[in-house]
Parts: structure tokens; C-alpha cells; sequence
């Protein structure tokens, strides 16, 4: 297929109808209005299902509600709607069912602004609601990654029955870019035999985030950590770009990934060899790559679209081999590629 | 080889627009491109703007503090982006109204009476293809005529009566600046 000129949203939007998704549940907000609206257009003349929600806490919950019958549900927004579904989030972990979240991210906290951000990050690494969980979150840092990592969202959320996010900022969200779309995928309509579907002909299914007895819901648990600890191990994904003989590591994600490569370009014009890693999930994170990336430089740089966040994993991933130094931009302001090649060459000539 | 190009100017006055031309006629000659555009609240202070790269290699970052070249519809444009353009760059403005004069000896500016053009043309809302064709004809980095037909080719149905406005609006931004031409290798 031809490459067309595709705004991240409106990309992202397609990749899910691509992809297979049944039901998209949202409540507009920006940076991400432009996906809600695709999908207002495009799912009706699929015959499958829009519905714009009074609120961010009810669309997260028909996501929930549809995610029971077996179908693929996804929703979209920005972060003080994705702050509005945390509650929602946490019942679906629990529940082992599979949902797709879109997170374009804008500058917090409270209202904050409209403009690129990272600053979801902890919320959306760390579980974000209450209990014990976590989501599989993916970044993408192009128009085409983003329709790549979508269908994967769904893909990984379908195949571990768990919550899938993709993280993305404004930059990615309006900015264009030539990228390819998959072909509409055909999918089989039969539910999955956990699915709630009228327990016509067989034993009833039970979907349910909760149980009275302590060592149930222990067991329950522990089952969850399981399945997410072989997430852990099977789904780690990163970019590492000029690292091979890096004396300085750059780490960024998403836009600032893609931002940071043209410095560290720059850089290399220079002589100063910088190296980048990428990581693509955010969780589960690429803490072995980075640490065995770090073990042979002289120092570590994260940059980042808030005032840091990743760089404590990155400080956990390095583990005192090498200082680990902060670039942060917070409330929607977005790093260019001089101020990071500024920082990295004062360190180069620390080192 | 990467070339950054800042458009800029009120809201209306299609800087947006200016910018998909350029994206649209670089994927067209399989170039890597990004559009990025203003959606905060700047576009409220006069100063709306499109970021376009564009270039043979794979984009790193599509937004940019010093862009090689500026298109400035309006006097605040001109006078945000003055400052801002990269030593050796080009600042196009729109000389029908914009009365400053440039300050800058290092970079190179090209005066384009946009409006007046685009009012003979009898559309003054092709201002910003005027600019595009002048930028087109003065620094080559994409052909005249590739903007004309990537005009013809994504201009979406509801518009299709844009399509001649826009393509005369090119050719005549390039003929006003025909003999400043210096095409810059790419």
C-alpha cells in the first residue's frame, strides 16, 4: 500500500479499525479530538460500534462492560480524562480482560494546557489506579510507529487479557507525517470461551474484580503477578541507536526520542560519541539494555517532557555505573534538539 | 541533507495550509517529511505557524528552534521569526503587509507582495501559495511544478475549486522572484 500523509491521531484512529477494534467508547478532549471524531465517522459505516460518553469514567467503564463480552473495546483521551479512569483501569486489570487505551498526552498537572507532555508517565507505568497492577504501555515516536504499536496494543492486549496503553504526546498526536496503513483485518466473531455471553447451553462465565475472602483474592492476585511477569519477560522493546561504542548514553521515549536522535546526531558530527536508547514499552522497561548500555559510558542523559519520571527507572536500570544526568521540559513545552545537544556536549567535556 | 521551513502568520491565513503544499510535494518526490503544527494558544496572538522538515533522511526531531527558512505572513510572523532563522537562512515576507525592514546581515531576505498578487489572481486567500511558489523558485528545494501537481492530486472534493487559484497563485509567486533564483543544493 501507498504511503499517505496521516496526522498521528487520525492514524492511530484507522490502525484500530484495522486492527480489528469492535467498540470505541470516548469523551473529546484535546490534543486527541481529531481520533474520537475518525472513529464518530468511520465505525458506523463499519456497521461497529461509537458512542461518545457523558464522562471519561463512564466511557472507561462500557469499555470494561464490553471487554466482558469478548469484544475488542478501546477509548481514547488525554490526562485529565486518562486521571478520570484510573478507577476503571483498576477493576479491568482484575478482571483479566482485554482493553486498548489511548493516552496523548498534554501538560499537567490539574487542567494544565493543551500542549505535548510526558507526564503521564508514572500514571500510566505504575498502575495509576489502586491495587496491585500494571498496563502494558508502548510509545511510539513517529506516525508509523504509532499505527504499528496500535495494532500491537490490541494484539498484546488480546493475548495476555490485559490493559494495553498507548502513550503518546500533542507532537505526535498533530503532527503529519508519510506512513502506510495495515489492511483491514478480517476477525473471527466467535467470543472467547471466558467471554459473558448468556450462559445459554453451558456453565455460567463469572468476570468479577473482587472477592471477600483475603486468600482468594491473594490467589487472585498472585495470578495477575504471574501473567505480568511474563509480560516482563517477553515484552520488553526498545530502539538502541549508536550505542555500540557510546561513551555518553542518551535515553528519551516517544517525541522526545525522536528529538533527541537528531542531537545526538549532531553530537556525533562533533566527535562526541553519543548513543541513544529508546525505549518503546514503557512498561515493562528495558531495564536490562540500558544497564549493560551503561556499563560502558561515562555518563547517562534522560530527557524527558516533564520534570522527571523515567529517569528514576533509568537510575534503577544503571544502578550506579554511570551518573545519571536530567533534561526536563514540564507544562507543555517541547525540547529542541540544540538545548539537548547543549547538554551534551557541556557532559562530554565533564567527562 | 534536511531542510526546516517555518510558516507563519494570523489564523485565516492559510499557514497550515502553505505547510501540507510543501509535506504533501515531498512525500510525492518519496522525500521524508513532517508537518507539525501551532494548536496551542498562539494561534490566538497572531502568530499561528506550520513547521514543515523535510529532507533524504529519516526526521529526528520535526520541530526546531532555527529554521532554515521562514515564511512570514504578517508582522508579528516578522518579527518573532526574524531573530529566530539560522544563520545563512531566507525569511520570505509577505511585502503587502509587512512594511519592516530586515535588521539581519547574515541571513537573506525576499520581499513577496502576496496579497497583491493573489487579489490580480482574484482569491486573496492564495496569499500563501504565492509565498510558496516564491520560496519554491528562490531555494529549489522542491520544484515548481511538483507543487502544482501535488495541488492537483490531495486537493480533497469539497475544495476542487481551489485547485487553479492555488496553482496560478504558485506560478506567479515564482515569477515574481524569477532572477533572485540561487537554488540551494538538496
Amino acid at each position: 500500500m501507498a504511503k499517505e500523509l496521516l496526522k498521528g491521531n487520525i492514524a492511530i484512529a484507522e490502525a484500530a479499525l484495522r486492527a480489528g477494534v469492535d467498540a470505541y467508547f470516548g469523551y473529546p478532549i484535546t490534543p486527541q479530538t481529531e481520533l474520537l471524531e475518525h472513529m464518530s465517522r468511520r465505525m458506523p459505516e463499519l456497521g461497529r460500534v461509537f458512542l461518545q460518553a457523558e464522562s471519561e469514567i463512564a466511557a472507561i467503564n462500557m469499555v470494561y462492560g464490553a471487554a466482558c463480552t469478548g469484544a475488542w473495546a478501546m477509548t481514547s483521551s488525554s490526562g485529565p480524562g486518562i486521571s478520570l479512569m484510573q478507577e476503571g483501569l483498576s477493576y479491568i486489570a482484575l478482571s483479566d480482560v482485554p482493553a486498548v487505551v489511548v493516552d496523548i498526552m498534554r501538560g499537567g498537572p490539574g487542567l494544565g494546557n493543551i500542549q505535548p507532555s510526558q507526564a503521564d508517565y508514572n500514571q500510566l507505568t505504575r498502575g495509576g489506579g489502586h491495587g496491585d497492577y500494571r498496563c502494558i504501555v508502548l510509545a511510539p515516536a513517529t506516525v508509523q510507529e504509532a499505527i504499528d504499536l496500535t495494532v500491537l496494543a490490541f494484539d498484546l492486549a488480546d493475548k495476555y487479557r490485559a490493559v494495553a496503553i498507548l502513550a503518546g504526546d500533542g507532537l505526535i498526536g498533530q503532527m503529519m507525517e508519510p506512513a502506510e496503513l495495515p489492511p483491514m483485518r478480517q476477525r473471527s466473531r466467535t467470543p472467547p470461551p471466558w467471554a459473558l455471553t448468556g450462559a445459554r447451553g453451558r456453565p455460567p462465565n463469572s468476570i468479577t474484580a473482587f472477592s471477600i475472602a483475603a486468600e482468594t483474592l491473594e490467589a487472585m492476585n498472585w495470578q495477575l503477578q504471574a501473567k505480568l511477569q511474563r509480560i516482563r519477560e517477553r515484552e520488553v522493546r526498545y530502539e538502541a541507536w549508536l550505542t555500540e561504542d557510546a561513551e555518553l548514553l542518551v535515553v528519551a521515549f516517544g517525541s522526545v526520542g525522536r528529538i533527541a536522535k537528531t542531537a545526538v546526531r549532531e553530537a556525533r558530527a562533533y566527535g562526541v560519541r553519543a548513543g541513544l536508547i529508546r525505549p518503546i514499552t514503557l512498561w515493562p522497561f528495558p531495564y536490562a539494555p540500558i544497564a549493560q548500555a551503561a556499563a560502558r559510558v561515562k555518563a547517562v542523559l534522560v530527557v524527558e517532557m516533564n520534570a522527571g519520571q523515567m529517569v528514576d527507572d533509568v537510575r534503577m536500570a544503571v544502578c550506579g555505573q554511570a551518573p545519571v544526568h536530567f533534561h526536563g521540559r514540564p507544562g507543555g513545552s517541547v525540547p529542541v534538539p540544540e538545548e539537548i545537544l547543549e547538554r551534551i556536549m557541556t557532559l562530554s567535556k565533564e567527562g | 541533507m534536511q531542510t526546516s521551513v517555518v510558516i507563519a502568520g494570523f489564523g485565516g491565513q492559510g499557514v497550515l495550509f502553505a505547510g501540507l503544499i510543501l509535506a504533501y510535494a515531498a512525500m510525492d518526490k518519496e522525500l521524508y517529511v513532517t508537518w507539525y503544527p501551532s494548536y496551542g494558544p498562539e494561534m490566538r496572538g497572531g502568530t499561528a505557524s506550520a513547521t514543515v522538515v523535510l529532507g533524504d533522511e529519516e526526521i529526528g526531531s520535526p520541530v526546531v528552534r532555527h529554521p532554515d527558512i521562514v515564511i512570514a505572513m504578517n508582522g508579528p510572523s516578522f518579527r518573532k521569526y526574524e531573530p529566530l532563522v539560522k544563520p545563512g537562512g531566507m525569511l520570505f515576507y509577505n511585502a503587502s503587509l509587512i512594511a519592516d525592514a530586515g535588521t539581519r546581515t547574515d541571513i537573506r531576505y525576499v520581499a513577496v507582495p502576496a496579497n497583491a498578487i493573489a487579489a490580480e489572481i482574484g482569491d486573496t486567500r492564495v496569499a500563501n501559495a504565492v509565498m510558496v511558489g516564491a520560496l519554491a523558485a528562490v531555494t529549489g528545494i522542491l520544484p515548481l511544478e511538483a507543487l502544482v501537481e501535488t495541488v492537483e492530486r490531495h486537493m480533497p472534493p469539497a475544495r476542487r475549486a481551489m485547485v487553479f487559484p492555488n496553482q496560478e497563485a504558485l506560478r506567479r509567486g515564482a515569477q515574481v522572484v524569477a532572477g533572485l533564483g540561487q537554488p540551494v543544493a538538496s
